[in-house]
């Protein structure tokens, strides 16, 4: 069989001079043979005859489909319900596993008291999902089983084709077809009621592709890249700064903020300050200051007071005891002894599990460092904090300050004093808590 | 086929004769003609003026639904009416309104296609396309309306640095999961459609750069049976599966309301009144788009009287069964005992929104009642009015659903009534900029008709009638 370019009354020269010089003069093989058909009753009988031949290469081509044309053409069942069915059944697993998994197990999420994972709730997102995996694998499936997409096929430069795709019908018989012989299937074609016959010719080769597509597919690989190598570095180095703040949300908003200048107070009261300055001569409302010692605990000189400027006695202990316990107990102890439930588990995550974590434990109030601050000192902690302790002066009014000092100094005693000076019924009581 | 008698082709084909089938595409037209008259749409290198100018109108909608979706975000929600009790306002009821039109689409596309109404090949492209740009439309409202725009993503279960997951029993989730696939497969739907109809543009293409842009869209498509027969059986299964599918999407979207408390949402008539007043507004506005566009396009032979009366005859009958859903909420509300309800209902017909009530009734159910009629049912001028009053009647629905229920809750001292701004009519006007640019753009560079499905149900012609054999060497010219 010679399947080279030979002149005959269907090979039209003039085509094969377009595709020689479409295909840079390359050698032109023998790709089918084309048979035309009006009427989609003519390509079916046509269709009966060669499938009768025993031909295996060859398709019809239709603008339409052809009800009828399978059983003609002798073409088997496709498995494409099968793969959608496989398809739809992992989607109603994955859309299921994914609510089960996200709503009870990872994330557990409890609404109103309802069961974490209840199949009323979940078949709306199940169905869609299982929808969603059926119709894209109908889609892909169906291109994937055809072979599609090809954007080149030796069909593509027969002349005729925009007619095969409004209005006319083709049977092409491949040469690749074991069966093929030209004269035989040009002899079948055309006592099958074809209107027409030719022969189809494709390059040899294949072309190769231009040089510049290399190029740009290394370039775009290489740009593909680029993305990715800034997320591997941001995922494998450490960085100081914080993080880039795309969205503001509500950080940004055109308020006066407290400390901060805003010119545009300056041109309403002629000064930039946020907060306004008392009149000259007034006092705020609790701000008054009667009794300096009292308040912020120092003499005028600025040294801490030494005695306390309330009258101690049993009703102001019970009170500092009380107090003590809300505010100060979680941290120092019951006792003082520095060992609160704050501390025991702060003590307990450094120790286990705290990588990075530094907790300074706070301090025991019978340690000589504290015994020796005059009471003026330990109000002002309690005031205003010290290290890690923060001033409780928002919280604590002051005579209860001066009222947990007085209890503190009543523990620091209690922690100090020797056991001989103790008597033999304060011992026993002791020993029989 | 040669057991049906085709009744004579003529162009009035919307009488009905027991004996014989009507015929679908009227005035003699031959594969060859109609693959001219669809493709000549898109090949015609001369703009149409009246394009032009209805384009240009869109674009503007467009331009300004993007400028106050920009103004929005840079300025916040404050900008809409929605407030408290009313959080919901005009952005909700657009995305109603919208997904609710995309509905008439699918249900040409898959469920007509399973029952074999071949009618639906006619009008099924654009009305998918329809389907898509509402659809589009209709998901441009809840993305804004989440406030921080920026934080849309959380509505999917995408993996995150909080280790945090979206709740899936909430009505919500249901809606983004069901318009989401909704919009996906109706796309692939769409586009799987269309494939052989681009391949055939691209066959006949001249222009390099058209033979390029539809020959990428083609995917190589050509037109072989065996790829045929793959794909008529991923085309049946895609309509039974978008069958389902577009009952499942506005049965979930009447779940944002229904699985609420609030008096007036919490029933369960609402997924198949919801459904069938999506399909009542759809192929209102397939009417709607119809009509203009056959008469544009010299279409009416393709789309003919016959396929608008058969769209009439649906509007009729989803009216009548909207009509009947607005009388059983009433009946239920009564007979449920429940005085919230009562009072919803009431407060409905006769409360400060009275009158978006009754703009509802009369355009939803009275209006349609003309299509008794054959002579309404045929008359263009008429159907076009019925059909814009069905849009109109159908955008109110959602709004009375939404507002009225939503201002007047159990508490009267928490009672409001929404006024919308400026900004809210900007953006429903907008929405329809949107939605006309697409289409415009579609019906120009897209086969507007499904062309190999219209030549399976012309009449076959006959091997005696052809012509002598072609000259070949003359296509090479």
């Amino acid at each position: 069989m010679d399947s080279r370019i030979t002149p005959s009354e269907s090979d039209d020269p003039r085509w094969i001079a377009q595709l020689k010089d479409h295909d840079d003069n390359s050698e032109q093989e023998l790709f089918a043979v084309v048979a035309e058909y009006e009427t989609p009753d003519a390509v079916m009988a046509a269709c009966e005859k060669v499938r009768d031949a025993g031909f295996r290469d060859w398709d019809a081509i239709t603008p339409f489909p052809v009800h009828g044309i399978d059983e003609a053409m002798g073409t088997k069942q496709s498995i494409l319900p099968w793969i959608v069915l496989g398809a739809g059944l992992t989607g109603a697993t994955v859309g299921l596993t994914l609510q089960w998994w996200t709503n009870a197990v990872g994330y557990p999420f409890l609404i109103s008291g309802k069961p974490m994972f209840s199949l009323p709730a979940n078949i709306p997102v199940t169905f869609e999902v299982t929808v969603l995996f059926s119709a894209f694998t109908a889609f892909f499936a169906m291109l994937g089983l055809n072979l599609l997409p090809a954007f080149y096929h030796p069909l593509f430069r027969h002349p005729r084709m925009a007619r095969y795709s409004s209005d006319r019908f083709a049977i092409v018989i491949e040469a690749k077809d074991k069966l093929f012989d030209r004269e035989k299937v040009e002899a079948l074609l055309k006592g099958s009621g074809s209107i027409a016959n030719e022969v189809l010719f494709a390059p040899a080769k294949r072309a190769a592709l231009p040089k510049v597509f290399h190029g740009i597919g290394i370039v775009a690989t290489l740009a593909t890249l680029i993305p990715l190598a800034f997320i591997a570095k941001a995922r494998f180095t450490h960085s100081e700064k914080p993080r880039i703040h795309i969205i503001q949300d509500m950080d940004m908003q055109p308020k006066f903020k407290t400390q901060a200048p805003n010119a545009l107070l300056a041109g309403l009261w002629g000064d930039q300050r946020a907060s306004l300055l008392p009149v000259e001569g007034t006092i705020a409302r609790g701000e008054y200051v009667a009794d300096e010692r009292l308040h912020y605990g120092q003499e005028d000189d600025g040294t801490f007071v030494t005695s306390f400027p309330v009258t101690v006695d049993e009703a102001l202990i019970n009170r500092g005891q009380e107090r003590y316990g809300i505010y100060c107990s979680v941290c120092h102890g019951m006792s003082g002894d520095g060992n609160g439930t704050v501390n025991q588990r702060a003590t307990a995550l450094a120790r286990f599990g705290g990588k990075g974590m530094a907790w300074a434990p706070p301090a025991r109030l019978s340690d000589e460092r504290i015994l020796l601050q005059p009471v003026g000192e330990l109000y002002n902690t309690v005031t205003n904090g010290k290290n890690n302790m923060k001033g409780y002066a928002a919280q604590i009014p002051v005579e209860d300050r001066w009222a947990i000092v007085a209890y503190v100094r009543a523990l620091q005693k209690a922690a100090t004093v020797p056991v001989d000076s103790l008597t033999d019924e304060q011992r026993a009581e002791l020993q029989s808590n | 086929m040669s057991l049906e008698r085709v009744m004579p082709v003529g162009l009035d084909n919307t009488s009905d004769d027991p004996s014989g089938r009507q015929a679908l595409i009227v005035n003699n037209n031959t594969y060859e003609s109609i693959t001219e008259k669809v493709c000549g749409v898109v090949e015609d290198p001369r703009i149409d003026k009246r394009w032009l100018a209805m384009f240009i109108v869109a674009l503007g909608g467009l331009g300004m639904l993007f400028s106050l979706i920009v103004y929005l975000i840079a300025t916040g929600v404050g900008v809409w009416g929605n407030n408290m009790p009313v959080a919901w306002g005009w952005p909700i009821v657009n995305f109603v309104f919208w997904v609710g039109i995309g509905h008439a689409g699918t249900l040409i596309s898959a469920i007509l296609f399973l029952l074999r109404q071949d009618w639906r090949t006619s009008i099924n492209r654009f009305a998918e396309a329809m389907t898509i740009f509402a659809v589009v439309c209709a998901g441009t409202f809840p993305g804004i309306h989440v406030g921080r725009i920026w934080l849309a993503y959380w509505l999917f279960p995408i993996p995150n640095q909080m280790l945090m997951w979206p709740n899936f029993r909430s009505p919500l989730l249901w809606d983004v999961f069901a318009v989401s696939t909704y919009a996906s497969v109706s796309t692939v739907f769409w586009y799987m459609g269309m494939i052989p109809d681009i391949a055939t543009i691209r066959d006949r293409a001249k222009h390099p750069l058209r033979r390029l842009a539809y020959g990428v869209l083609a995917l190589g498509w050509r037109q072989n049976a065996r790829a045929w027969h793959r794909y008529e059986k991923a085309y049946g299964i895609l309509a039974g599966l978008a069958t389902p599918l577009v009952l499942s999407v506005h049965t979930i979207v009447s779940f944002d309301f229904a699985v609420s408390q609030l008096p007036g949402w919490h029933t369960t008539i609402f997924p198949p009144y919801f459904v069938a007043g999506a399909i009542f507004s759809g192929f209102a506005m397939v009417v709607t788009l119809a009509v203009p566009a056959r008469a544009m396009y010299g279409m009416k032979d393709i789309i003919t009287m016959r396929h608008l009366e058969n769209m009439n005859k649906v509007i009729l009958a989803t009216g009548m069964m909207v009509g009947y859903a607005y009388a059983m909420e009433f009946f239920i509300a009564w007979y449920g005992g429940n005085r919230y309800e009562q009072f919803a209902f009431i407060n409905r017909a006769t409360g400060p929104y009275f009158w978006a009530y009754w703009i509802m009734v009369s355009c939803n159910v009275l209006s349609p009642q003309v299509f008794w009629f054959k002579k309404a049912r045929t008359s263009i001028p008429i159907m076009m009015v019925v059909a814009i009053l069905v849009n109109i009647g159908m955008w109110f629905e959602r709004f009375v659903i939404t507002v009225t229920s939503l201002s007047r809750d159990f508490m009267p001292s928490s009672w409001g009534y929404f006024k919308p701004t400026l900004v809210d009519i900007g953006m429903l006007v907008g929405s329809f900029g949107l939605f006309f640019t697409l289409f415009l753009l579609f019906l120009r560079f897209l086969p507007m008709i499904a062309m190999a499905e219209v030549k399976t149900v012309m009449n076959r012609p006959k091997q005696e009638e052809s012509a002598e054999r072609p000259e070949m060497a003359a296509s090479l010219n």
